[in-house]
């Protein structure tokens, strides 16, 4: 009888999960009338517009990513390492990302750093795009840090780190040899998170007026009936593409196999 | 002069002394073990010695050279802890050479380096594992190996056997024992287990919050235990009550029998009462036992223990324990039994706190 619910619950959750998916992708190939074709999917990735938009917010993606790595693992590690009372407090604001709207964070953003302020950054487009990765730093901060801090949990940080100051190590050593190698499989959770916001991210691209992929997928799917279901597919293709890199990473990482 | 060299060291966190006026002469080459129950400080000085603990005042030297000031990556000291720490991420072998390739030491000199001391500590073959896929016990060899080869002026270990099975202690502590030896290296070991620190050290430092109570080598520790606290918690010891009746003579009654020291009692008047101990093992039951002295009293348990025999007795209000060994031969005293314990008078001590 238990079973029986058990599998029941599955295939509802199943269906809920994939109706709407089948249905988006059974849209996407009915661009020619009375047959399926690619042709929606042609179309979007011929678009220039599609090319240059989505290779931006992949390199903004990256660079968001190294910049959180740079800047959340030395930070997650010496909070556990010398404040571990801190620890709550930091997790808070961590959280706030979730609570205030990107569309504050922008608009602070473009107050404080326009072009008659002290740091005119919106002045250029590097400073732009250097404002937007803040941004998106931001908003993947809760995810990064969680992940991160995650990852810290698993291996004992002080005695390890201990052990390798008694053999001279200094700190630079200590969190490339060390820490961030132990984490990477944590990080890389995080990064994939990151970079999923980033691709989808639509309000602070479009106020800091760059071309990313967030403001092209919401024009197109005002302009269009076909391609932004294609687009849509496209999408969660990249994703699970993202989610099977994962998986193998971490089954290749060999030394975090079945331990205690 | 000293090779490792501590004077007056103190700590303090909050309001709490951990560490009172610690002073410990170590000479190059010599395995030092620190002894005492959990939280007497033992693991706190030895951090300080490491560096990853700031004194609150005294002084550590290092071969003449005062390190309070120096961080732990500059002091050149190999640490094992009774966690192992081996780097999860790094193989057997680069555990190994973590040291070295700090110290800007690579290629056929590191690999040579690793190789002696995986041999060392006899796991030659084992160096492409990750410490994961290794026992308790070899993890643990792994670190030595690791703390060993910068070849660091100092090795300290805080309780690095207290994970393991008791079996492999008894191995591995004798194994760390002569590795020591071999390499000469000045050593100090954290233990709480006595006979892990009676049987491999050069000398002890009992501790007792935060001081020391007493250095001095393992025999002597057992037994010329200087204060109340060394005497009962290294080995089994009776502590007994008696009665000064004649300091001049040394004379004393333990329930109501008279005895007559060989230790003076010093400033003792008639009447007081004074503490002394006496080893289970000083005393025998047997007939004709050597001795001095003797002391009558009823059987009150008396315990097999596979190659002793342990027995209790009364005498006066005072119980006396004594072990006799096992052999076919012997009957064990029944309970209730009057028995008369021999000793020689020397094996009992006075102590004074
Ligand atoms: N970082 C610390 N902060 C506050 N008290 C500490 C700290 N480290 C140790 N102590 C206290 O110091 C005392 C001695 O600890 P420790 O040196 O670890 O003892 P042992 O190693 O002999 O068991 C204990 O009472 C412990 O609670
Ligand atoms: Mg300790």
């Amino acid at each position: 009888m238990k079973r029986i619910w058990a599998w029941g619950a599955l295939t509802f959750g199943l269906l809920y999960f994939f109706l709407p998916l089948i249905g988006m992708t059974n849209f996407s190939l009915k661009m020619r009338r009375g047959e399926y074709s690619f042709d929606a999917y042609a179309r979007v990735l011929a678009d220039p517009k599609f090319q240059e938009t989505f290779g931006f917010s992949v390199m903004m993606a990256l660079f968001t990513i190294l910049f959180g790595i740079f800047l959340i693992v030395p930070t997650a590690y010496w909070v556990r390492l010398k404040m571990p009372g801190l620890r709550p407090y930091i997790e808070f604001v961590t959280l706030l990302p979730l609570v205030i709207p990107a569309i504050v964070i922008v608009f602070g953003y473009i107050r404080l750093y326009n072009t008659s302020s002290w740091l005119p950054l919106t002045g250029t487009t590097t400073g732009t795009n250097l404002l937007l990765m803040f941004g998106y730093a931001t908003l993947a901060l809760p995810y990064m840090y969680r992940a991160v801090d995650t990852g810290l949990r698993t291996i004992d940080v002080t005695t390890l780190t201990e052990a390798a100051q008694s053999l001279g190590a200094g700190w630079i050593t200590i969190l490339s040899r060390i820490i961030l190698p132990n984490v990477l499989v944590a990080v890389l959770s995080g990064a994939f998170l990151t970079f999923a916001i980033v691709i989808g991210e639509f309000t602070m691209a479009a106020l800091l007026n760059r071309p990313a992929f967030g403001p092209y997928m919401q024009l197109l799917g005002a302009n269009r009936a076909y391609e932004p279901a294609a687009l849509a597919v496209i999408a969660f293709g990249i994703t699970w593409a993202c989610m099977g890199l994962i998986q193998l990473v971490t089954r290749f990482s060999k030394h975090t196999r079945a331990q205690r | 002069m000293a090779f490792l060299d501590i004077k007056n060291l103190e700590k303090v966190f909050g309001q709490n002394r951990v560490v009172k006026d610690f002073n410990l002469a170590i000479e190059k080459g010599e395995f030092i073990s620190l002894l005492g129950p959990s939280g007497c400080g033992k693991t706190t000085v030895l951090r300080m010695v490491a560096g990853f603990e700031t004194s609150s005042s005294g002084a550590i030297l290092i071969d003449g050279k005062d390190v309070v000031s120096k961080r732990p990556n500059q002091r050149n000291i190999g640490m094992v802890f009774q966690a192992y720490a081996l780097f999860p991420n790094l193989t057997v072998a680069q555990n190994v050479g973590f040291g070295l390739k700090v110290k800007g030491i690579a290629g056929s000199e590191a690999d040579n380096r690793v190789a002696e001391m995986l041999k060392l500590i006899g796991l030659p073959d084992l160096g492409n594992r990750y410490p994961f896929q290794l026992s308790g016990g070899q993890q643990q060899r792994v670190a030595l190996a690791r703390a060993l080869a910068p070849k660091p002026q100092v090795l300290l270990l805080d309780e690095p056997l207290s994970a393991l099975d008791a079996k492999i202690r008894v191995s591995l502590r004798e194994e760390i024992r002569m590795i020591q030896q071999q390499l000469g290296i000045t050593t100090v070991f954290v233990t709480h287990d006595q006979e892990e620190a009676l049987s491999i050290s050069d000398r002890i430092v009992v501790m007792n919050g935060g001081r020391a109570d007493q250095i001095g080598t393992p025999f002597d520790i057992y037994n010329r235990p200087s204060t109340r606290f060394v005497a009962s918690f290294v080995g089994t010891l009776n502590l007994i009550e008696a009665k000064v009746i004649d300091p001049a003579a040394n004379r004393i009654s333990i329930g109501d029998q008279a005895i007559t020291l060989k230790e003076p009692l010093g400033a003792a008047k008639v009447g007081d009462t004074i503490s002394l101990a006496l080893r289970p093992e000083a005393g025998s039951i047997v007939e004709g036992a050597n001795g001095d002295t003797a002391l009558v009293g009823q059987v009150m348990t008396s315990n097999f223990l596979g190659s002793v025999i342990r027995t209790r007795m009364k005498v006066g209000t005072a119980v006396i324990s004594f072990d006799m060994f096992n052999s076919p031969g012997l009957t064990p005293p029944s309970v209730g039994e009057t028995v008369t314990l021999r000793f020689t008078a020397s094996d009992l001590l006075i102590i004074r706190e």
